[in-house]
């Protein structure tokens, strides 16, 4: 477990030098799993390895945003007298977004000829 | 009493008593949310933030010291984006079959998410640097708040969007989604994904594997999306 934990901060490590070293506008993490997906492709022994390691993290991702969303409490008054249409705009945009996008996504597959498997 | 003051001032000092609370909060959020029969309205994420900010202000802490015991938490996120790539890797044939639906979603979506926003703010009477500060609000939150930064947004302010939007997008879309009978997971998680980020893919990962490699993929190709609508649907307002 500690060498897979060494293994994934290394890609983490590895995806932040070179974001920042490039400059480039993705989050460190986020090249680092392109990354760790590259190791996967090359050596799909180490998937099944890994699994249980990852498994226990992305099962309790939820945890992970707490400290966050306990920052945003605090922040809350920062949003000032409009707070109530900030809520209304993102409750309707959340709703009417997730609506388009599953359309979106089920009408092209439809029309390619894939139904959900 | 003054031994309590002691300890207090002990446990206040080390990132101890903040950790264990954190971990303790989300433990009583998911219990109540698995004593509910999982509902989606039982957030585990909004119950430990409540309970938290309810300590924190109770005991007259600050967040900054809040934060020095939690700060050991928020860290995973990093690994925990790393560890996408296993879902991924197994779910890649699914998830290569799936690019035309993706892309076309990719585009449907954001534009939804910004127009919307902006366009019920707008209509609202809110300008300025708060409207701007909504736009980023589906990405993830460091692209976000970079986003918003570009564009004369408040990066503290999209924080607050951000994460008011993966909860919301957490709770609505599992008896949004049944009530639109809309069975392919796929579509679901990345629907998810594209709109409520991180909370929304950690809450696909709690109904269905397929559905959270979909959100985490929609997350991370949003981010790059949403850079690039932003500028586009604000031409509009």
């Amino acid at each position: 477990m500690i060498g897979h934990l060494t293994v994934i901060l290394g890609f983490q490590l590895l995806g932040e030098v070179i974001a920042r070293a490039l400059g480039l506008p993705i989050p460190g993490p986020v090249l680092g799993m392109v990354f760790f997906l590259l190791l996967l492709i090359l050596r799909p022994s180490y998937a099944n390895a890994v699994k249980s390691t990852t498994q226990g993290l992305l099962a309790h991702l939820s945890l992970l945003f707490v400290p966050a969303g306990v920052g945003v409490v605090g922040h809350i008054q920062t949003l000032g007298s409009d707070v109530g249409i900030i809520l209304l705009s993102i409750i309707f945009s959340t709703i009417a977004a997730i609506v388009a996008s599953v359309y979106a996504f089920t009408l092209t597959a439809r029309i390619m000829g894939q139904g959900d498997d | 009493m003054t031994e309590f003051q002691d300890i207090w001032t002990y446990l206040s000092s080390e990132p101890l008593l903040w950790l264990t609370a954190t971990l303790a909060a989300y433990i009583t959020g998911d219990a109540l949310y698995q004593a509910s029969g999982k509902r989606a309205y039982v957030n585990p994420v909004l119950i430990a933030v409540i309970l938290l900010a309810l300590a924190l202000t109770i005991t007259g802490t600050r967040y900054e010291t809040y934060f020095d015991g939690a700060k050991f938490v928020h860290f995973m996120l990093g690994p925990a984006t790393v560890c996408l790539a296993v879902p991924l890797y197994l779910n890649l044939r699914q998830v290569g079959k799936s690019v035309i639906p993706m892309l076309v979603a990719l585009i449907v979506g954001p534009i939804t998410a910004i127009g919307t926003a902006l366009g019920i703010a707008y209509a609202f009477g809110i300008r300025g640097e708060v409207l701007l500060s909504l736009a980023p609000k589906s990405v993830t939150a460091p692209v976000a708040m970079g986003i918003s930064e570009s564009i004369g947004g408040s990066p503290t302010l999209t924080a607050v969007m951000v994460i008011l939007t993966g909860i919301t997008g957490a709770i609505v879309c599992t008896p949004l989604l049944n009530a639109l009978k809309v069975t392919d997971y796929r579509a679901r998680g990345f629907a998810v994904g594209i709109t409520s980020h991180g909370i929304g893919t950690a809450r696909a990962f709690q109904v269905n594997e397929t559905a959270g490699t979909f959100a985490g993929v929609g997350m991370g190709a949003n981010a790059l999306a949403t850079a690039i609508l932003v500028p586009l649907v604000l031409t509009l307002f």
